[in-house]
């Protein structure tokens, strides 16, 4: 389970996080949504110490996150970032082994090549793409690369950053089953930050809506639609009108 | 404003300014006692290593040998036309030698490779930031430093020194010819002039040199790529940074090597 509690982060004058409570439990897979530059990201890599929070206190079963070991912790988490962010000068089956093949959990180069091969055939992609290099492929085939890396060393915890942003309807669709699968086979626990409201639905147990630096609802999917809150009211259908500004 | 008030003005951004260098300069300077800690802590990434080797090298090898050869080229012209004021032609072999190995040869090599080694190292890492592919390598838990910077910049200490001394022969052997076949030099006495006249410390320097900037360039590539800005301005912006920063600490060191090694 991952505790936020008080989480603050500012950057200059821009107060990003004002105090962020939030519940991931065990096995579920909680949905932050909110508009652009509401601070998603910055949860998100707060959570994994990409960034240092300014204040409170972000726990992993219990355990205060910067009293942990770092790649012992890192280790027990797998992330799909929103650009792919695959390695360039990398094969792609390079891309998708690269944790096999380094650190504590090192395998041997024929084991990685064939997990990754495996990874890659699990998201859709055939065992000739895995000697391509990321400039290959299209956006679409990168994100699939990059869910393949997410769950190579088969982590507890995924996190997906915006995993349908520039993707058409119809490979975001297949992106938003191919996630709800794999979350669900492995048991992993997941967090998946996004504004596309057809990936909330696909893959969301829980739901959280973050809105100026701070939880405005969260609650089980089912009750997103009828919930009484104003902005996520706004938020879910889309409305110019509303409390949420809106710059025309 | 009134007239008093300018000087002030003038003088704070003076300070200002200077402020902000001297910080540049501090965290540099940490980045660089990082980087070496992590040189002697493993793990080590022997293909990344091996990439930096040829890209810093190999592939240096003749944008250093073409810059080496028309710059020994004019030296020799100009030391035979400067010389003739004063009836002093015969010095060419020993001037070319000792301005190519001594001074020439380091700062053309060191200046060379921080125009192509620096911005290469500065785009391509700030091109990862931006991308957030540095992220995704602490996420798949892999230092960046010793992923990214430590193999360029242990490449640079040990390859630049090398492209140096190659630098060095290739820029004697431009003199060499543009003296034998334009200014009328005899070969076996250009040769015995420039062997006799080099002595091991000038070439001992000029390796010392080599290792040093070296050293900067490909650490001050690093440094500006891992602290680039947002979006495709802040990767040109530390691509031309970088590039400035290491031709300017280049010429520095330079300066401050040949004071230490030849001042007395």
């Amino acid at each position: 389970m991952i505790e936020l509690s008080q989480v603050t982060k500012t950057f200059g004058k821009n107060r990003v996080l004002r105090g962020i409570n939030l519940t991931i439990p065990r096995g579920q897979s909680m949905v932050v949504i909110g508009g652009s530059g509401t601070g998603k990201s910055v949860l998100l890599k707060s959570i994994l110490g990409l960034v240092t929070p300014d204040s409170g206190r972000i726990t992993l079963d219990g355990v205060d996150v910067r009293e942990t070991e770092r790649d012992a912790f890192l280790a027990r988490f797998g992330m799909l970032f929103q650009g792919g962010a695959l390695f360039d000068s990398l094969k792609v089956w390079e891309n998708v082994a690269f944790r096999l093949m380094r650190g504590h959990a090192k395998r041997p180069k024929a084991e990685a090549h064939e997990i990754a091969v495996e990874k890659l055939r699990r998201v859709g992609l055939k065992p000739e793409t895995a000697d391509l290099y990321p400039a290959e492929l299209s956006g679409g085939m990168q994100k699939r690369v990059g869910l393949a890396r997410a769950i190579a060393a088969e982590p507890e915890i995924i996190f997906f950053d915006e995993p349908t942003t520039g993707l058409d309807p119809i490979m975001s669709g297949v992106i938003n089953e191919l996630i709800r699968e794999i979350v669900t086979e492995m048991g992993a626990t997941a967090m998946t930050i996004t504004h596309d409201m057809s990936s909330v639905r696909a893959i969301a147990d829980q739901v959280a809506m973050l809105h100026d630096g701070l939880i405005r609802w969260t609650g089980p999917v089912a009750e997103m639609d009828t919930a009484a809150d104003p902005y996520l009211q706004q938020f879910i259908h889309g409305r110019a009108e509303g409390p949420i500004e809106s710059v025309r | 404003m009134s007239l008093t008030a300018l000087p002030e003005a003038a003088l704070a951004s003076l300070g200002r300014a200077s402020l902000a260098a001297l910080a540049a300069l501090g965290r540099i300077a940490l980045y660089a006692a990082s980087t070496l800690s992590h040189i002697v802590r493993p793990p080590f990434y022997r293909r990344e290593f091996l990439t930096a080797l040829l890209q810093v090298g190999w592939l240096s090898l003749p944008v250093v040998g073409l810059t080496a050869i028309f710059t020994g080229g004019a030296l020799a012209l100009q030391i035979y036309a400067g010389g003739q004021r004063f009836s002093a032609e015969a010095v060419v072999p020993q001037i070319v030698a000792i301005g190519m190995v001594r001074e020439l040869g380091p700062v053309l090599v060191g200046l060379m490779i921080a125009a192509r080694v620096t911005s290469s190292i500065a785009a391509e890492i700030a091109t990862m930031k931006v991308t957030e592919q540095i992220d995704a390598l602490v996420t798949l838990s892999t230092n960046p430093m010793k992923y990214l910077t430590v193999p360029r910049v242990l490449a640079g200490f040990l390859t630049v020194p090398l492209l140096v001394g190659i630098g060095d022969i290739i820029g004697i052997m431009g003199g060499f010819l543009v003296s034998t076949e334009q200014l009328g030099f005899n070969r076996a006495s250009y040769i015995k002039n420039t062997i006799d006249f080099l002595e091991t410390a000038d070439v001992v320097s000029s390796l010392i040199k080599g290792a040093v900037f070296g050293f900067i360039a490909t650490l001050i590539g690093c440094y500006y790529g891992m602290n680039s800005g947002r979006g495709a301005q802040g990767v040109g912006g530390a691509t031309k940074n970088a590039v400035a920063a290491a031709s300017i600490l280049i010429l520095a060191a330079n300066f401050v090597l040949t004071s230490v090694m030849f001042g007395s």
